[in-house]
């Protein structure tokens, strides 16, 4: 029995505690919009924040975020950064299939949470680790410095 | 036009606009999917039949009956179907407009619905070969205005006016005179049942009169639900009671297995049941490739279970497939005069008159589609009718194997298009949603979601081929090549279909290997035999791209060695502006476009390269360590340059500072998701020439995960993609997006190498060979 906050919400939840935070999320919760990827933490696509920082919920097991917080895709529309990267990216015409994107939000999210005025180096470092096989990296950096330039110091 | 929930749910069997007798169906075939048929042999199947081009040529061909795609509402809300499959090409937001745009709906008030698969009733719906908008461009604005002259016609007789007084606009007809005015909504119940037009009646706008089309100012119907997490993938089927699935496969094509024991399994929390899944015989088409299914109560549980379990597979034929010694057998093949295809001149006799020879091969290796989204169905079975939820490229071959293999009829097998996160060719085959079935009909028809892991992604593709490209030139005192021979080698993507095919098919000639157009006195295309010992599939832009990177860097090595601007070099081998029957070039296949609409217009060609040249100030200085490359290549009827920035540091890291791309596909419906389109081209062209491979050893693949197998990532995609789209007119015909600008990338990027460095790469990947 794993005790946690999602997007706000209490939950407890009844899986062996060495069950990823993807599954519990998508499987157990039907919060689909993490994705599963590659299951080893190389490609992004499951990023989670757990109190504030992001994390690959892939290889994260549900007894490491025993009373923590966790923010989902599905949450992080309430955050002014997280949705300011969500309209950026939607305005900007970032994603082609999408799928990859909700994971690349949750990095540019906390990447621009941390450092509001990320430079190009710093957008290599935070987003490296979130592949997006259509190729949108162009217009994610775009987007990213978008929201920065808006956003100037709101973070 | 009564609000249903989706257009899909309607019947109009007694209205069906579109004549039937120009979309011949041909039976038993559609099972093997479209791209082969409408690719692959089409004169051969259709035996007399004169020749079908574009998407007369592809099954069920296309439907243009409003009443099929476009349902209005009452209170005014247009649902219009989309019925080819989403994977990050636009398609959902693309299609629709076109709809919108001569039905005069505004698009505030549209919404899309996605087509079940079901060819009959939608025409084509196989997602690939870059067709979906140079194919249905024409049928969705017959919808379109078709579904504006009934909103017409009703208001006319509610107004009791001539129709060709009133008119529509902007999601209301006016009555001109009057000045009076009816909303779609309003108009909407007396529109159904006004008479379909006849399709030479309707009256299509011009150009000037386009509100989305070409515009580009609409942003993707579906990127809300993509940012928040909302939107609905292969992968995110939920349903009541629902079982997940993971499969263990033969690790080696043709493997089978022996005897498995599941003792251990069976003790993992969450593990149902273990079912086998019976392997098909040789060739693979779009079958499972059996093995041992894991079901659980969640994912983890099954991945768990099938970690558990106790497996004596036998390898089979193909147990010995090791890359390293095939790529010697496909260069030993390559240096032997191989199956002749073109034959231009007198390719000895212009090689023994030149004044100098020049000859190199080419290398690419096995790639896998890595699409983020692993393969993904769903299946549930109850009262004796299927339904599939899936990521599928190819809904109606989806429909057509599933029934197949549970032995129901295809009216009793529904499949559900979900968004697909990537497809690049290798969910044009349904084999994941054939194990699905498999596993519902194993448990009495409960919901099964069976899910691939990356692992099982990149062990069990369809893989891009492999191939050597072995290429002579005879050069004249000037360096001007006179003699040209290209042979390719490489297993051909009809082995999955047919058993012991062993020579390109006319389909993978025809991508710029056969249909160069070079103006070259004496040209020799020769394909040596190749075996298969893997499942060969088509990856986005295909033979395409071996053969554009071996003839692109062979250009450029002849302007290398006559010492010449390989801009210019380049622009004197394509010749002067002109058009060429690709028949004339031994190319039969013209992506399956009539050669007369379709010619291979050197113009086009030329203007490309001139543009992207201009754009990117080919010429410009320098610093020492970066260089320009460049390259030009037609595919999928439509023309593609680029010119590629790369920087090579002292230690022989390669950054691409800046890609430039001229792109002429005809007329432009949506730029600004043509642009996309050749932006991610541009990343995946980067990722085949800089880090993509998957080798075999033992049969086996040797990568497992994104570690293994490398794609690009945001440190390695270029800092900025420049597109230049070449203005197109809608009077012509259109050209292909998604994949044309895939080929000409490799090259640019090596002759860009070559241009810094003065290395030549011709072995691809390129990943450690420039280190110091």
């Amino acid at each position: 029995m794993t005790p946690v906050t999602i997007n706000g919400r209490r939950y407890t939840l009844n899986l062996p505690d060495d069950t990823p935070l993807l599954w519990a999320l998508r499987d157990e919760l039907g919060l689909t919009g993490t994705k599963f990827g590659c299951g080893m933490a190389l490609c992004g696509a499951c990023t989670v924040h757990v109190d504030g920082q992001p994390l690959r919920s892939c290889l994260t097991p549900v007894s490491a975020v025993a009373n923590k917080k966790v923010v989902t895709i599905e949450g992080i529309g309430a955050d002014k950064v997280g949705k300011a990267v969500q309209a950026a990216w939607v305005e900007m015409g970032v994603p082609q299939c999408g799928y990859c994107q909700t994971g690349q939000i949750m990095s540019a999210t906390a990447l621009l949470k941390r450092n509001p005025r990320p430079s190009d180096s710093d957008i290599d470092d935070a987003m490296s680790g979130n592949i997006c096989r259509c190729g949108t990296y162009v217009r994610i950096r775009n987007a990213i410095k978008r929201t920065a330039s808006r956003q100037g110091g709101v973070a | 036009m009564n609000a249903p929930r989706t257009g899909t749910q309607r019947r109009a069997d007694n209205l069906v606009l579109a004549n039937v007798s120009r979309r011949r169906f041909i039976q038993g075939v559609s099972a093997l999917g479209g791209f082969v048929l409408g690719a692959g042999f089409p004169s051969a199947l259709r035996g007399a039949d004169p020749p079908k081009y574009g998407a007369d040529g592809m099954p069920n061909g296309w439907v243009d009956d409003p009443l099929v795609f476009v349902a209005i509402g009452e209170d005014g809300t247009v649902t219009i179907v989309c019925h080819r499959s989403e994977m990050g090409q636009g398609v959902r937001t693309g299609m629709p407009m076109i709809v919108a745009d001569e039905l005069e709906a505004d698009w505030k008030r549209v919404r899309v619905a996605q087509a079940t698969g079901d060819e009959k009733r939608f025409g084509n719906q196989d997602t690939d070969g870059s067709r979906s908008t140079r194919h249905f461009f024409d049928p969705m604005r017959r919808c379109g205005a078709a579904a504006r002259t009934m909103l017409e016609a009703a208001a006319a007789a509610r107004w009791k006016v001539p129709v060709t007084e009133v008119e529509a606009k902007n999601h209301e007809v006016v009555h001109r005179p009057s000045g009076r005015r009816l909303g779609y909504g309003a108009l909407a119940k007396a529109a159904a049942s006004q008479p379909v037009p006849a399709r030479e009646t309707l009256r299509l706008k011009t150009p000037a009169q386009f509100r989305y089309i070409g515009k580009g100012q609409l942003k993707l119907v579906d990127a809300p639900d993509m940012v928040t997490g909302k939107a609905q993938y292969g992968m995110d089927t939920r349903l009541d009671g629902m079982l997940y699935a993971v499969v263990a496969r033969p690790p080696v094509y043709g493997g089978k297995l022996v005897r498995y024991d599941a003792t251990e399994t069976l003790k993992v929390p969450g593990v149902v049941r273990v079912v086998e899944i019976e392997a098909s015989p040789a060739p693979p088409m779009f079958n499972p490739l059996g093995g041992v299914a894991v079901i659980g109560s969640n994912t983890w549980a099954a991945v768990q279970g099938r970690r558990a379990l106790k497996i004596e597979w036998e390898d089979g034929p193909n147990a010995t497939y090791d890359s390293a010694a095939f790529k010697a057998t496909l260069e030993e093949a390559a240096r032997k005069p191989g199956k002749v295809v073109r034959d231009d001149g007198d390719f000895n006799a212009g090689l023994a008159g030149a004044a100098r020879r020049l000859d190199a091969e080419y290398y690419v290796p096995h790639l896998a589609h890595a699409a983020m989204e692993p393969p993904a169905a769903t299946v549930r079975i109850v009262g004796g009718k299927c339904e599939v939820w899936g990521c599928f490229q190819s809904p109606q071959a989806t429909r057509d194997m599933v029934a197949k293999r549970l032995g129901m009829s295809a009216a009793d097998v529904t499949v559900r298009v979900t968004l697909l996160g990537g497809g690049f060719g290798r969910k044009s085959k349904p084999d994941f949603a054939v194990e699905a079935a498999v596993l519902s009909k194993a448990v009495d028809g409960k919901p099964v979601k069976v899910t691939w892991t990356r692992e099982d992604d990149l062990h069990h593709s369809y893989f891009h081929t492999v191939s050597v490209e072995h290429l002579e030139a005879g050069v004249d005192a000037q360096g001007n090549p006179v003699a040209w021979l290209h042979r390719s080698v490489a297993p051909t993507i009809m082995s999955t279909f047919e058993k012991g095919a062993n020579h390109e098919a006319p389909f993978e000639l025809g991508m710029g290997v056969i249909n160069v157009p070079f103006a070259i006195p004496n040209i020799r295309i020769e394909n040596p035999p190749a075996t298969a010992h893997t499942r060969i599939g088509w990856f986005r832009s295909v033979s395409n791209i071996p053969h554009a990177f071996a003839d692109q860097s062979f250009v450029a090595e002849l302007a290398a060695a006559a010492g010449r601007d390989p801009k210019n070099f380049l622009l004197d081998v394509i010749g002067p502006a002109r058009m060429i029957n690709p028949q004339t070039l031994g190319d039969t296949w013209n992506h399956g476009e009539s050669p007369e609409r379709y010619p291979v217009d050197t113009g086009r060609l030329r203007q490309v390269l001139e543009t992207v040249a201009r754009e990117a100030g080919w010429g410009r200085t320098l610093p020492k360590g970066r260089g320009l490359g460049i390259a030009a290549h037609y595919s999928f009827v439509t023309y593609v340059a680029t010119v590629v920035e790369v920087l090579v540091d002292d230690k022989g890291v390669v950054t691409i500072p800046r890609v430039d791309l001229a792109v002429d596909c005809g007329a432009v419906v949506n730029p600004e998701r043509v642009r996309a389109q050749m932006e991610g081209a541009c990343v995946m062209g980067i990722s085949v020439a800089m880090v993509g491979e998957i080798s075999f050893k033992g049969g086996r693949v040797e990568q497992n995960n994104f570690n293994g197998y490398e794609v690009t990532r945001m440190s390695g995609a270029p800092r900025e993609i420049r597109v230049h789209l070449i203005p197109g007119d809608f009077a012509k015909p259109l050209g292909g997006v998604g994949e044309p600008g895939v080929p000409p990338i490799p090259p640019a990027l090596c002759n860009a190498i070559f241009a810094a460095t003065g290395k030549r790469i011709r072995r691809l990947p390129i990943r450690d060979q420039l280190k110091a």
